[in-house]
């Protein structure tokens, strides 16, 4: 059964993956990317790690997909053109894919077992999560807020039009 | 004053002092920016974030206080507090000051979202400073976040010419493909080693079993990090993004962020991957030597003068590169001294193009400057002594900054590396002195537009003071600036590889 779903899922996460890289179409390549984040998620939660998977499916599949296909409509991106700059990028950037492909699935099969990450079998509940996450990782966490406070600021101070402008609006 | 902060707050606290302090200020900012009514000038915020700027260099100085006790990292072993550490806090202070001064009297008067430019810059600075303090990868990673998201919306900021928006979508799609590569990386050497802190690392890499996966993930992030130092072949984007951006912006942004990850290509190679040594030698060699050649064979073809200094600043990265070739502790030595002059002359000569071309970038080519030195002499004469220094002629930073790295270098066995170097050098002091000679030419008869800039303010003055001080103490006494980088290269190395008799400058 386990290895059932395993392999079911893990074929999904690949042809999804595949499927965003050969679509031509932006909307197309986005719904697949949904498909493999969604899969990745069912991995996660047969590995016992039920808080990832349930982050997974909110965050990825839900937050920053919806984000996405929104970008992409309101850019309203069409079929993408192959110009030669992208011929150049493939000519590179295939092999080096392939290089590290190769790299992986050389370590993963030469190792028996990687191993046990830190976070490894240990901690999959929520509460060890967010225990490792306010104290070992409290730093970085807090930080983060500095980092949303000026992408915010950011957006703000670059979509807002200049003063003049905004006055006339303000009757 | 030092022990007194010591026993005053908790030592995790004080660790991160100068960012706290750079963070309450970009706060305090934005809220003083909303609560003014619109029609309000918000230059002063300007002057509350150089003082900010100033409280934070205060307390990185006061940070010294912090290396009497035997524990170095705090927040569970997230950040260290180092002489190297407060070299570069010290260094990205100063800089971010210069700029604030320079912006403070250059930015257009009303209509430019001043509050929110000096925000980002205050907040940038935040993420600048944790970043060469960060010991743990994912501090890295999003202190680096932090640096780049405010310098990508920085780079943008005139929006009614067509460049700026052009030069920050530019920007923020490379620096995001880079990070992309850079947090891969990271994702590999915790797979390999089962760990995101540095000093861990270092030890996992004896004896972890992946090698595989550990030169992957090195590879990974050099590219991240070489991206943001604009290093060959990673440079492509540097050009557009520093004639799009305004030029203060420039002068930040080719300077601070660059030292950051400068510190950080530092702890990353000698704190994490000292053992792979004999891999990433000859690999950042062959990068220096191209980032020497493209940068200033390109320069040399230039007409416009922020792309012919974009182009140098590649060169400059190259220089800077070659000093990992040393053994030991002198190749970070001398590339913490490179930063710290290259910092100095490029930020001020970036000052002087601002006042010579203006903000918007009216008088933006080479055979603009024609003339400079006799309608204003002071503008003249200050942007030739940058470019002097820039080429490297004695007296200036840049001359030593040249010499530290070329000497370890030589010491370091790659005497082909500083023939390149010096034939380099050669090369690039060409495009300088055209630069210079259109600077002393007499102007023509009907002369065009004088400099932008006139009269010049009291702030931009203080910067441009700065600036040329630090050149010139970088360039006469580099003694102390040079002994405390030997101090922080000699605490972050790894003990097996200390070189103490080394230091062949003193």
């Amino acid at each position: 059964m386990h290895l059932i779903l395993f392999i079911l899922f893990a074929g999904l996460a690949i042809a999804g993956a595949l499927n965003m890289l050969l679509q031509k179409h932006p909307i197309n390549s986005a719904l697949s990317l949904i498909v493999v984040m969604t899969s990745l998620a069912v991995l996660y939660l047969m590995l016992g790690a039920e808080f990832l998977a349930a982050a997974q499916v909110i965050v990825y599949a839900g937050a920053i997909m919806v984000l996405f296909t929104f970008v992409v409509m309101l850019l309203n991106a069409g079929r993408e053109e192959r110009t030669l700059g992208s011929k150049a990028s493939w000519s590179v950037g295939f092999p080096a894919a392939v290089a590290i492909l190769a790299i992986i699935a050389s370590v993963i099969l030469k190792a028996q077992g990687l191993g046990n990450a830190m976070l490894g079998d240990k901690i999959t509940s929520t509460e060890q999560v967010s225990a490792v996450l306010f104290k070992e990782l409290v730093l970085p966490f807090e930080v983060t807020s500095v980092l949303v406070l000026i992408a915010i600021l950011g957006a703000v101070a670059l979509a807002r039009r200049g003063d003049g402008e905004e006055r006339k609006d303000r009757r | 004053m030092t022990l007194d902060l010591l026993h005053l707050m908790p030592t995790d606290l004080f660790r991160i002092l100068p960012e706290v302090v750079l963070t309450i200020t970009g706060v305090l900012i934005m809220l003083v920016d909303a609560s003014l009514p619109p029609h309000v000038d918000r230059r002063n915020l300007g002057w509350l974030a150089a003082l900010g700027t100033v409280f934070a260099l205060l307390a990185s100085q006061a940070q010294l206080a912090l290396l009497q006790l035997a524990e170095r990292t705090g927040f569970y072993g997230t950040v260290e507090t180092s002489t190297f550490s407060i070299f570069f806090h010290v260094l990205i202070c100063g800089i971010v000051l210069v700029t604030l001064l320079i912006a403070l009297d250059t930015l257009p008067e009303n209509g430019h979202h001043k509050g929110e430019f000096f925000a980002l810059i205050t907040f940038g600075a935040v993420g600048m400073c944790l970043l060469t303090s960060a010991v743990e990868l994912l501090v890295v990673f999003i202190a680096l976040e932090i640096s780049s998201i405010a310098t990508y919306v920085l780079a943008g900021y005139r929006k009614e010419n067509g460049r700026g928006p052009e030069a920050a979508i530019k920007y923020f799609l490379l620096g995001s493909f880079a990070t992309g590569f850079f947090l891969y990386g990271i994702a590999m050497v915790f797979g390999a080693t089962g760990s995101t802190v540095i000093s861990e690392i270092a030890t996992r890499v004896h004896t972890g079993g992946h090698p595989g996966l550990i030169l992957l993930a090195l590879g990974l992030m050099l590219v991240g990090i070489l991206f943001k130092v604009s290093a060959a072949p990673f440079h492509i984007w540097t050009p557009d993004v520093y004639e799009g951006a305004p030029s203060p912006v420039v002068a930040l942004m080719s300077t601070a962020p660059k030292a950051a990850a400068f510190a950080l290509l530092i702890r990353i190679l000698y704190g994490a991957f000292p053992a792979l040594q004999p891999i990433w030698t000859p690999l950042l060699w062959l990068v220096a030597v191209l980032s020497m050649t493209v940068g200033n064979l390109a320069a040399l073809r230039q007409h416009n003068v922020k792309r012919m200094l974009a182009y140098s600043s590649i060169a400059h990265a190259g220089y800077l590169i070659a000093a990992f070739a040393g053994a030991g502790n002198t190749g970070i030595t001398a590339a913490c001294f490179y930063t710290a002059a290259y910092a100095s002359m490029n930020v001020g000569a970036f000052a002087v193009v601002t006042l010579i071309s203006g903000y918007e970038d009216e008088l933006p080519l080479i055979k603009d400057f024609r003339g400079v030195l006799y309608r204003t002499p002071v503008l003249g004469g200050a942007l030739i002594f940058f470019l002097i220094s820039l080429i490297g002629i004695p007296f200036t930073g840049g001359f030593f900054g040249k010499f530290f790295s070329f000497t370890t270098a030589m010491g370091g066995g790659a005497v082909w590396l500083v023939l390149i170097g010096l034939l380099n050098s050669g090369l690039a002091a060409a495009y300088y002195l055209r630069l210079i000679v259109s600077i002393a030419q007499k102007p023509e008869g009907e002369s065009p537009v004088p400099p932008v800039a006139q009269p010049i303010g009291v702030a931009v003055s203080a910067a441009l003071m700065l600036a040329i001080a630090a050149t010139l103490v970088l360039g006469i006494a580099p003694g102390e600036v040079l002994k405390n980088a030997a101090e922080g290269a000699y605490e972050l190395m790894p003990h097996s590889m200390q070189m103490v008799n080394s230091l062949v400058f003193f």
